[in-house]
């Protein structure tokens, strides 16, 4: 089995799993769901990190500093901005 | 060495799994968000370890820049502007996705061929383009720096259609399968997928940024899961895939609440300003109430529930409901939140802007868990909401048919803040605000709510 396959068959399976426990995420929480899932997909920062960490050229290195800088945003903002709301949470 | 790597990225999976099932409660969210930090750390850490890095400096100028900006965005951000703010980092993700696709590909040489990594390559590219130009229109229009109107011309679907069309081809014409130089068509489908980006999102209209929101939500996390595939890294099509599911189930409930296909959200160029037809509607006699009124229709019955709206977001009242609620429960008044799912400006949002101003989370009802209990309350309060409270929903051939509303006009008595008689964004009569139950309590949120406080204290 060729690695697209298994990378095919983790993807879906990842997927199902996703579908399977952010369903049952209460209303309430979809706000911080959201922004809390888009720190997840800043998970692009280790593809920037194997680009940056071999650059080169030039070009090679703007892209590299240009993909991380983007991506720790991502990370940095979005788990610090879902903490931040979800310190707000407060039972009586 | 590289087997210890590989478990690092299994226990990072692990994490991120844990910590989005532990947003399932309130009580447990804030940890579930820490492990999935821990879980971006783990893989980070394993990744720096695992690479031959040969510099440091683009590493370190990328982190520092990034988290500079990142941290001072997620400390100074308004709950009321979470909306653009997720849509902003979405394209950040996005566009670092395609960045690696597009250094990926030109680490080839551009000779990537077709292959499995060529493919996913031009994948990883489109998706991540397309997610980068689309959330900065997305934050653009909800920002208010571009026009929240749909900006439409004649054949526009066809003229996308057509862009498609030639993405996919400069697509496979970067794979080199004819005599066209790979690397200008690489070049050529790196502009058209931001072009394309672009012009998808500039013609849905400002109050249907949020569907599109999620929906680049969605595409971040296939960006992420693309560009996975492209390295082989496992972590990376995990969380991808994660995000991606997420993104989509909250589009779809999104567009439920809003009673609107996806199509229709993509295609319909809906949603811009509401168009006021003011003359279509015919003057009819409502019962006003002041606010000595309105504390007393409060503050001596057993059971109240609050509906709030964007509008007292907008007129950020929300501090001065909180107050009423209070005096009210000190007065042995049972008071609830009936929140319906589009009453922010994205999932779950007024819940943020109530958790902001201190109201309890066990007192925020959804929809489902409210409907029932409108029979047994004594008065509801409507704060800066409309259609979400139209009784036409239920009736055929009206223009919001069949979306789920708050049955408000169950309870015994309904009373409706609000600066207006003016239609909602549906731009149709609310027949609600004609029924006898109810009371008018003209007025700005804010200095109604103020007012209120000042006469529910009066009360004996």
């Amino acid at each position: 089995m060729g690695d697209l396959m298994i990378g095919l068959y983790v993807f879906v399976l990842a997927a199902l799993a996703g579908r399977e426990v952010i369903t049952k995420v209460p209303p309430t929480l979809h706000t911080p769901l959201m922004s809390g899932a888009n720190a997840i997909s800043g998970i692009a920062i280790v593809g920037a990190i194997v680009v940056a960490g071999r650059a080169e050229g030039t070009t090679q290195m703007v892209l590299g500093i240009a993909a991380i800088a983007m991506a720790t945003i991502n990370v940095v903002g979005g788990f610090m901005v879902t903490d931040r709301m979800l310190a707000m949470f407060k039972k009586r | 060495m590289h087997v210890f790597v590989e478990l690092c990225y299994l226990g990072a999976s692990i994490l991120f799994v844990v910590g989005l099932k532990r947003l399932q409660s309130p009580a447990t969210a804030r940890g579930g968000n820490a492990l999935a930090a821990l879980a971006m750390f783990i893989a980070i850490a394993a990744t720096l370890l695992d690479t031959q890095i040969l510099s440091w400096t683009g590493i370190l100028i990328g982190v520092v820049l990034g988290g500079g900006i990142g941290a001072f965005a997620a400390r100074t951000v308004q709950m009321t502007d979470m909306p653009q703010m997720v849509g902003i980092f979405n394209g950040f993700g996005g566009g670092a996705s395609a960045v690696v696709a597009i250094a990926e590909f030109l680490g080839t040489g551009g000779s990537a061929g077709v292959s499995t990594a060529g493919g996913t390559i031009v994948l990883g590219t489109l998706i991540g383009g397309v997610t980068f130009s689309g959330s900065f229109i997305a934050f653009g229009k909800l920002q208010g720096l571009l026009s929240g109107n749909p900006l439409t011309f004649p054949g526009q679907n066809f003229v996308n259609g057509l862009l498609f069309l030639a993405v996919l081809v400069s697509g496979v014409l970067a794979l080199g399968v004819t005599t066209v130089d790979p690397l200008t068509a690489f070049y050529a489908l790196i502009a058209l997928s931001l072009v394309l980006g672009i012009s998808v999102v500039v013609p849905i209209g400002g109050a249907d940024m949020p569907v599109v929101v999620s929906l680049l939500n969605s595409y971040s996390g296939l960006a992420a899961s693309a560009a996975g595939f492209v390295i082989g890294n496992m972590v990376l099509i995990i969380s991808g895939a994660l995000v991606g599911a997420s993104g989509l189930i909250l589009t779809v409930l999104m567009c439920k609440g809003m009673n609107r296909s996806l199509a229709n959200v993509a295609f319909g160029a809906f949603g811009g300003t509401a168009t006021t037809a003011s003359g279509a509607i015919e003057e009819r006699p409502v019962k006003r109430a002041d606010a000595e009124m309105v504390a007393a229709e409060l503050g001596y019955v057993n059971s109240v529930v609050v509906v709030p709206g964007y509008g007292l977001a907008v007129a950020q009242a929300q501090h001065e409901l909180r107050k009423v609620g209070d005096l009210l429960e000190e007065r042995g008044v049972d008071v609830k939140y009936g929140i319906h799912p589009v009453a922010g400006r994205m999932p779950g949002h007024m819940n943020v802007l109530l958790a902001e101003a201190d109201v309890p989370y066990d007192r925020l009802f959804d929809l489902d868990e409210i409907n029932d209990d409108f029979g047994n309350t004594d008065a509801v309060l409507i704060v800066g909401a409309n259609d979400v409270v139209n009784p036409a929903a239920r009736e055929e051939g009206s223009a919001i048919a069949g979306m789920p509303i708050l049955d408000v006009d169950r309870a015994r008595r309904t009373i409706v803040m609000k600066r207006s008689l003016s239609p909602g964004f549906a731009g149709i009569d609310n027949e609600l605000f004609y029924m006898d139950k109810n009371l008018m309590f003209f007025g700005d949120a804010k200095e109604s709510m103020a007012e209120l406080v000042r006469e529910l204290r009066e009360l004996a």
